[in-house]
């Protein structure tokens, strides 16, 4: 045993802890829960052996102490739902800085598990073709955060862990049998079909490791990648639990995963498909999601001047009247990211509405066309006063 | 020495895995092979690509610092990306102390290399090529630094960007030098960039040949350029951008393109048979920029442009815009030719007297060539020739770059 590292020492304990509980348990009570295990070096190849969801019973669900949560408005990953879960080392917390941005300890764990509903009870693929439903919203209820794999089919579990050198991403892809995810740091590609709608088959991808830091890495000058989601305006919403609904900042607060906050001065983002909330911060709350990673003052796309995170308020960085600089094709015949009043005349939603590579925005995450979002903005457009003027009287120029 | 030497080895040991691999590694598992040798990238490391063509499906991307990744030659080793189906790049790159060589990337469907903050960069003889010739469904840059620091682009080759080939943006101390853009819209941009050499290149059949550019909306505000001893003749391609798109105002025909940008030094060069002008400096105003709203502290104005010591023939002779034409016909003859240098007109007020930018802030020239004024805010009314006003501006120092990246 002297010469077995921590990480090692731990696996094993892993594996004997299974063997044991095979042995004792299994054909009693099924497996019961293992428990979150932090391999703070080695990365191991199988999903199962960090313990953080579990496939048990014919549906997978967060493991013990682990807690599933949601955000105000989510990234769009080609209509994909997600299962999200955080955990934090025992005797450890989480805290917020003044942005409102969640520090984890070393040893966090944050989970993303993306998946689809089967199209129909039967086999779910088609020629190596996913059969899934198009579904607006996910199946899920939080207060049983279960997904039944009779139901759904897995597609990937992407892995935020905090290491003492910083966040590591970890792509694992499920396989076709559901019993287990494997780590595929090249990422991969599935071909999936949406029954019933406009998206039809499309191809999956998920991202290799360093295509993670692409959103991940939002402040270029620390260049570590950091969770995204987990901020306090993105949780700071009411969730359902088995005990009725709370408010999931108290709740990350009493479970022990976050120091306290004061929810009623914390920020909150806008539900972006909420139709009783105004347009305008339903609009700035899926550009703060979908492109405030990249298009903010610090992070990779500030190289375009384009700027949509939730903090800005000049117009002019959030496109208005905005020349491209150097979108190339993806200016798509536009003169300016917003033309207020006319979304056909804005570079915005014609690359949001396109999934050419050479367009398509955002760059990494999706190969459907999200149209409840694209319509979202084009309303948002519509609903802009004012108009662009050109830089000189009409007799000058070219 | 220690570092020297064992970089030395790992490159030794590299190169000696992966020949000793190669043998039996299809070109599907080199390629898997890259992808994953990129990920798990450490300071130091050499990836080495063996000679073949190997084809993508998804942008590859490098995260780490002081990573070399080195081909068997710009003709021997492919990148291609005929079917790429995701990503906006070939190769993303947000590292510093890196360098690519002796590689190819083609047909992209956005940029073919993109180099995203990170200093002391080195590309050396890659080439970038859309391999369907000019086309404006072709991707937008060849080789992309931008916000970066320390750059050297050598001994590369650049054809087919709708955009730009090879194309510096909001970068410090570049030199480009030694490489080749042909069929581009843009061969060479240097875009909001502080201290550029531009250098011993060719520029040939593009659009507009080198383009030294300062857009809106950006944090830096470039000028200090130097632009000399290059070839750029013949960049009469019909402009093929994207709509839109800064570069699509660019007129075929053009040698060398100065829009807005301010200290431009351009000298030794030889230019020949640009058939609109071999020398275009414009405002803003004159791109297809001028419908849109300008942003405050922006200066759309060129100045203080150099140049002496070049050879020019031909050109002239066939200007891309109707008024150009018109002009050339009037004042020159049927069979005539535009000057060599053709200035839109605009002029900071605030810098100019009588329509005429002070000498301080002006084009400078002690070639015998006379400018064209097109007298773009007039709407082309009154243009007219006079000769290059033999003032002079302080000659610019020369980039320095780090001894380890010339090399």
């Amino acid at each position: 045993m002297t010469n077995l590292s921590a990480d090692q020492r731990d696996a094993l304990g892993v594996v004997l802890a299974r063997v044991v509980c095979s042995l004792l348990c299994c054909g009693l009570l099924g497996c019961g829960p293992q428990g979150v295990v932090f391999h703070a070096v080695e990365t191991p190849d199988r999903l199962s052996d960090w313990g953080v969801v579990e496939v048990a019973g014919g549906a997978l669900r967060p493991a013990e102490g682990v807690l599933a949560y949601e955000l105000n408005t989510a990234l769009f990953s080609d209509y994909a739902h997600k299962l999200r879960t955080v955990w934090v080392p025992e005797g450890a917390s989480a805290s917020a800085d003044a942005d409102g941005r969640v520090l984890f300890p070393v040893g966090s764990i944050l989970s993303k598990t993306f998946y689809y509903s089967k199209a129909s009870a039967g086999d779910s693929f088609e020629e190596g073709v996913l059969q899934a439903k198009w579904e607006p919203s996910a199946p899920l209820d939080l207060a049983d955060p279960s997904l039944s794999l009779a139901e759904v089919h897995l597609v990937e579990t992407r892995l935020l862990v905090r290491r003492e050198f910083g966040w590591d991403t970890l792509p694992y892809v499920w396989n076709e049998k559901q019993t287990e995810a494997t780590l595929q740091r090249i990422g991969a590609e599935r071909r999936i079909a949406l029954a019933d709608s406009e998206v039809g088959e499309f191809l999956y991808i998920v991202p290799d490791s360093n295509q993670c830091s692409g959103c991940h890495v939002t402040d270029m000058a620390t260049d570590r990648p950091r969770p995204i989601g987990p901020q306090l305006k993105h949780l700071n919403r009411t969730v359902a639990t088995a005990s009725g609904d709370r408010e999931q900042l108290a709740l990350w607060v009493e479970r022990g995963i976050l120091e306290p906050v004061d929810a009623s001065t914390a920020p909150r983002a806008a539900r972006a498909f909420s139709p009783d909330v105004p347009i305008e911060e339903r609009a700035r709350a899926y550009l703060d999601i979908n492109c405030g990673h990249c298009h903010s003052a610090t992070g990779p796309a500030d190289t375009s001047g384009l700027f949509l995170d939730s903090e800005i308020v000049d117009t002019r960085r959030l496109g208005f009247c905005k020349p491209p600089i150097a979108a190339g094709r993806g200016s798509g015949n536009r003169l300016v990211s917003i033309h207020p009043g006319q979304p056909s005349e804005s570079i915005m939603p014609f690359r949001m509405n396109s999934v050419d590579p050479g367009i398509a925005m955002p760059e990494l995450g999706r190969s459907t066309v999200h149209a409840e979002g694209v319509a979202l903005i084009r309303d948002w457009i519509e609903s802009l006063d004012g108009d662009c003027q050109p830089a000189l009287g009409a007799t000058a120029g070219r | 020495m220690k570092t020297a030497n064992l970089r030395g080895l790992t490159v030794l040991l590299l190169g000696l895995s992966f020949v000793s691999c190669t043998a039996e590694l299809t070109p599907e598992q080199i390629a898997d092979n890259l992808r994953e040798s990129l990920i798990s990238a450490q300071p130091g490391d050499v990836i080495d690509i063996p000679e073949g063509v190997f084809a993508f499906s998804r942008s590859l991307s490098l995260t780490a610092d002081g990573v070399t990744i080195r081909g068997a030659g710009m003709d021997k080793t492919v990148l291609t990306f005929k079917d790429q189906a995701q990503g906006a790049e070939g190769l993303l790159v947000s590292a510093s102390d890196f360098t690519v060589e002796d590689l190819a990337v083609e047909d992209t469907k956005g940029d073919a290399i993109k180099v995203n903050e990170g200093t002391n960069i080195v590309f050396r003889n890659v080439r970038t090529e859309w391999t369907n010739g000019p086309d404006t469904k072709n991707g937008s840059y060849g080789l992309y630094p931008v916000q970066t620091e320390n750059v050297l682009i050598d001994g590369c080759v650049a054809i087919g960007a709708s955009d730009a080939g090879i194309y510096v943006g909001q970068s410090r101390n570049v030199i480009v030098r030694n490489s080749r853009a042909e069929y581009n819209v843009a061969g060479i941009e240097i875009e909001n960039t502080v201290g550029a050499d531009v250098y011993d290149n060719v520029a040939v059949n593009n659009t507009g040949g080198i383009l030294v550019f300062n857009m809106p909306d950006l944090p830096q505000e470039g000028h200090s350029t130097r632009v000399f001893r290059n070839e750029i003749r013949e960049n009469n391609t019909a402009n093929f951008a994207p709509e839109g798109t800064a570069v699509a105002s660019v007129l075929a025909g053009s040698g060398v393109v100065i829009t807005a940008n301010d200290k431009v030094e351009i000298f030794e060069n030889t230019f020949e048979a640009n058939q609109t002008a071999h020398v275009v400096i414009a405002s803003n105003y004159s791109t297809n920029y001028s419908e849109r709203e300008t942003v405050e502290g922006y200066d759309p104005f060129p100045e203080e442009i150099f140049l002496y010591g070049n050879e020019y023939s031909g050109g002239g002779d066939a200007p891309a815009m109707p008024e150009l034409e018109a002009a050339r016909t009037a004042l020159f003859g049927e069979d005539g030719r535009l000057p060599a240098i053709l200035w839109d007109g605009f002029a900071n007020p605030e810098k100019s007297k009588d329509g005429e930018l002070l000498d301080e802030f002006g084009i400078c020239s002690s070639d015998e060539v006379e400018v064209f004024n097109a007298d773009a805010p007039n709407g082309f009314a009154g243009p007219r020739v006079s000769a290059a006003r033999s003032c002079e501006h302080t000659k610019l120092a020369p980039i320095a770059l780090a001894s380890d990246l010339t090399l």
